[in-house]
């Protein structure tokens, strides 16, 4: 069993080095190469919401992408807002995406976590143990080797 | 990769070819230049997404705010995509029954009233 856990300030500039990371663990995990695309998509997605719900809510604190192997590839990511804010994540229909009076920020979330729940068979969105925060975690199963 | 953007007049359209991550980072960029164009009094805009290779959420958001500032214009907007992982996304997020999507620019540039798959 192999973790990698990597914490990163809530900058947009980070989310990317997550991405590369997770789909670094992911090929070397046993991933299916036509997954990572999937599994790239999904952790930017994952790590955008918790960047953008810190910026939301001015907390410095670091955002967290756990990552391990040991029966399947599983990815944690964690933010530390309120859990209010998690409310509403639901995917838009097509007649409100084009809408004049869906905001910039609403559309992204929406569309964001129709990336998630699409991409995502193995999704869980729940609260952290310890203080306020959400946990996002997706898994994808693996080939042994 | 870091985001590209190069603009060519097709017609009378406005080319924007865009190349790249477009993610949290580098929308901001792409947004920006879509908003110069349309200031510009540009009104008719295909941006080609031949040569990204991440789209993200963000980026989304920033296409369909483009859309939406054209069509208050009376403008055009479509995109040329023909990846299968970009169509994927258009498809999930159902954003491909908002945007009229192109398999070419000469396809996108043909179109004489932006809404053949519409």
């Amino acid at each position: 069993m192999a973790t990698v856990r990597l914490s990163f300030s809530p900058a947009p500039v980070h989310v990317r080095t997550a991405r590369l990371v997770g789909v670094a663990v992911a090929r070397r995990a046993g991933v299916a190469e036509e997954l990572l695309d999937e599994v790239r998509l999904a952790i930017g997605e994952a790590c955008t919401r918790a960047v953008a719900l810190h910026n939301q809510y001015g907390l410095a604190d670091l955002v967290t992408v756990e990552m391990s192997d040991s029966d399947a590839y599983s990815v944690r990511v964690i933010d530390h807002a309120p859990i209010e804010a998690s409310v509403g994540l639901t995917k838009l229909p097509p007649d409100e995406l084009a809408d004049e009076s869906l905001t910039d920020e609403a559309l992204t979330t929406g569309v964001g976590f129709a990336l998630l729940a699409g991409f995502v068979d193995d999704l869980q969105v729940r609260p952290v143990d310890d203080g306020p925060g959400t946990e996002v975690r997706m898994v994808w199963p693996v080939q042994r080797r | 990769m870091e985001l590209s953007l190069a603009t060519r007049t097709v017609d009378e359209h406005t080319v924007l070819e865009v190349g790249g991550e477009v993610d949290v980072y580098t929308a901001p960029r792409l947004r920006e230049r879509l908003v110069e164009l349309v200031d510009s009094g540009v009104r008719n805009v295909v941006v080609d997404l031949g040569g990204v290779e991440f789209l993200d959420s963000t980026g989304l958001g920033v296409l369909v705010g483009a859309m939406k500032r054209l069509r208050v214009a009376n403008g055009r907007f479509s995109l040329v995509c023909s990846k299968e992982a970009l169509l994927k996304i258009f498809r999930i997020t159902a954003l491909d029954q908002v945007f009229p999507i192109f398999p070419t620019i000469e396809a996108a540039t043909r179109d004489s009233d932006g809404s053949a798959t519409s």
